[in-house]
């Protein structure tokens, strides 16, 4: 039985369908990465998982439970970080502890926000508040944060894609170290190909959008601890960087989409005159091309 | 030679130099006026010789309107601390209701865009009237309820805005840690609140001096606001001016200790 299972899940905001017939099934311990375009739902589904949104139709399941609100089984990474700007390090990760854990003796919760702070190796920085970091820092937090309440699964919603190159290798080594120690099962969302090959099990394209839905998924055979200057190297990974990324392009040539435009021409075609001239009770139809308002195209 | 140069020796002095000649200026002018147009204007000169009673014996009390005019500042500030906290007390939880409720925002909106422009001078009456009963403490009632009433605004407003603008991403972690809404309320909304609430409390303090001396003068009760009123009568036409500058002095002061406390609350 599938831990985490989302099937034929929609979701659309107004008119705009989002997500379409969305279906997904994660085993316990797996690090699954969905890779999509820029506004193509990513944050949507994850959204959904969290419980923070509800589908329109089909259904999210974690444990064989459906999902109806968010809960601190499953911890969420947000894409900016949202630490609690007048709250230390310590204080932004003691209030998750302490909801979670009531009962806990004072002693105890302090070691364990200690703990996940030495995990993300922040110790320095555990009084200093989140302005007083950079991006990288305040994301570990986000991070340590997440792991401290002992989720089920861990939700990451872009957690890099704000970060420079060279801190998002670090934070990828990390995110894949944690990984290990921990176990967890992860949900990463992401828009960068390579960085889902380099820390996922498995990989599931989420096509481009209105209307997207999530693709085939690819299977990463590299086995762990993964090295990160070995792997570009690997012909496994190269043809998965491939196919992954081909699949992706096209799925955005393949969509269509019709658009009405107005059409402003001069007046420069001669009546047709093979049409026979309208009675009194007006025209019914156009009798020069300029007097076609608009029509419909096909555009890529 | 250009006119930087000049000025250049005397730079590090403008800040204590500009405003002298911006006082000396007015002085000046009120002066001058005090000699041709308005012949009844106590002149400068003239202005302190009067009053220089009431500033050199600032706590002194010779009688019920006739006492020094820290003494009237200090009965006019208490007077206006316990309306500014019954303003606040009341302001602050209306402005997160309105924040947080559009029902809340729809129902009392309207009301409050109504009530928010009327002023002081026109709530005392009703005030009294809304105290008749309480006799002796009538006008003291009324005085407060114009006070807490007037200054109240600011403070519903910004509260709102400020509650309005917490960023969802703030929301959505209680939201995922399933904090309690009291948790919710004051872990989070109140803090990410606070620097709009104390922009909203600067605001209020300045109009609830402002009322004070309406409400005083017509109230008759002891302060710079009734002083400033029987003087007038009195045609002691001096005194209104030096109750003039001590409210003036006293509101600039309290804006500035304000300005402070809120500079504290303003977080990254």
């Amino acid at each position: 039985m599938a831990f985490l299972e989302l099937i034929n899940v929609s979701k659309s905001f107004g008119v705009l369908p989002v997500l379409k017939d969305a279906n997904l099934s994660l085993d316990q311990g797996e690090f699954v990465a969905i890779v999509g375009f820029s506004g193509a739902g990513k944050t949507t589904l994850l959204n959904l998982i969290a419980g923070l949104l509800h589908p329109d139709s089909g259904t999210v399941k974690l444990n064989d439970l459906e999902i109806t609100a968010p809960g601190p089984d499953r911890g969420v990474v947000f894409q900016n970080y949202s630490l609690l700007p007048w709250l230390t390090v310590f204080e932004n990760i003691f209030l998750a502890v302490d909801q979670v854990n009531p009962n806990w003796s004072r002693q105890k919760k302090r070691h364990h926000v200690e703990h996940f702070i030495a995990m993300v190796n922040l110790t320095p920085a555990r009084d200093k508040r989140p302005g007083e970091l950079s991006g990288g820092m305040r994301q570990r937090v986000s991070v340590a944060r997440a792991l401290a309440i002992e989720p089920q699964i861990l939700l990451l919603d872009e957690p890099l894609s704000a970060l420079d190159a060279l801190t998002r290798a670090t934070l990828q080594d990390e995110l894949s170290r944690i990984h290990q120690a921990t176990r967890k099962t992860v949900v990463l969302i992401t828009n960068d190909p390579d960085e889902g090959i380099y820390l996922a099990d498995r990989i599931i394209p989420l096509t481009a959008g209105p209307a997207a839905t999530l693709g085939p998924c690819f299977q990463v055979e590299i086995p762990r601890p993964r090295d990160r200057k070995a792997i570009n190297h690997d012909s496994h990974f190269k043809n998965l960087r491939r196919d992954l990324i081909d699949f992706m392009l096209c799925s955005k040539q393949q969509r269509h989409t019709t658009l009405t435009r107005k059409l402003i021409l001069p007046d420069i075609e001669p009546e047709d005159l093979s049409r026979s001239r309208p009675g009194f009770a007006g025209r019914s139809f156009a009798r020069r091309r300029s007097e076609i308002k608009e029509e419909t195209i096909e555009v890529e | 030679m250009s006119a930087n140069t000049n000025d250049f020796p005397l730079k590090k002095f403008d800040w204590l130099l500009l405003p002298i000649i911006g006082f000396a200026g007015a002085l000046l002018l009120w002066h001058i006026l005090s000699l041709t147009i308005a012949k009844d204007l106590p002149s400068p000169a003239k202005t302190w010789a009067d009053s220089r009673d009431y500033v050199m014996k600032p706590f002194e009390k010779r009688g019920e309107m006739d006492q020094g005019i820290l003494r009237f500042t200090w009965y006019s500030l208490i007077l206006v601390a316990k309306g500014y906290a019954l303003a606040l007390l009341v302001g602050t939880p209306m402005g997160f209701m309105l924040g947080l409720s559009k029902t809340f925002t729809k129902a009392f909106d309207p009301l409050i865009q109504i009530l928010r422009p009327v002023s002081p001078l026109a709530w005392l009456p009703l005030g009294l009237v809304l105290f008749l009963s309480a006799g002796k403490n009538a006008s003291e009632l009324g005085a407060l309820f114009t006070i807490a009433i007037c200054a109240m605004w600011p403070t519903v407003l910004n509260t709102a805005v400020g509650v309005r603008a917490v960023p969802q991403d703030y929301l959505n972690v209680a939201k995922v840690l399933k904090l309690s809404r009291s948790k919710t309320l004051f872990k989070v909304l109140i803090p990410a609140t606070l620097p709009y609430m104390f922009t909203g409390f600067r605001l209020s303090l300045g109009i609830a001096w402002l009322v004070i001396v309406a409400a005083e003068m017509l109230t008759g009760r002891p302060g710079v606001g009734g002083f400033l009123w029987q003087e007038y009568n009195a045609l002691n036409y001096s005194h209104i001016i030096l109750c003039i500058l001590t409210i003036g002095i006293v509101g600039f002061a309290l804006d500035r200790l304000m300005s402070v406390v809120e500079r504290r609350f303003k977080t990254a």
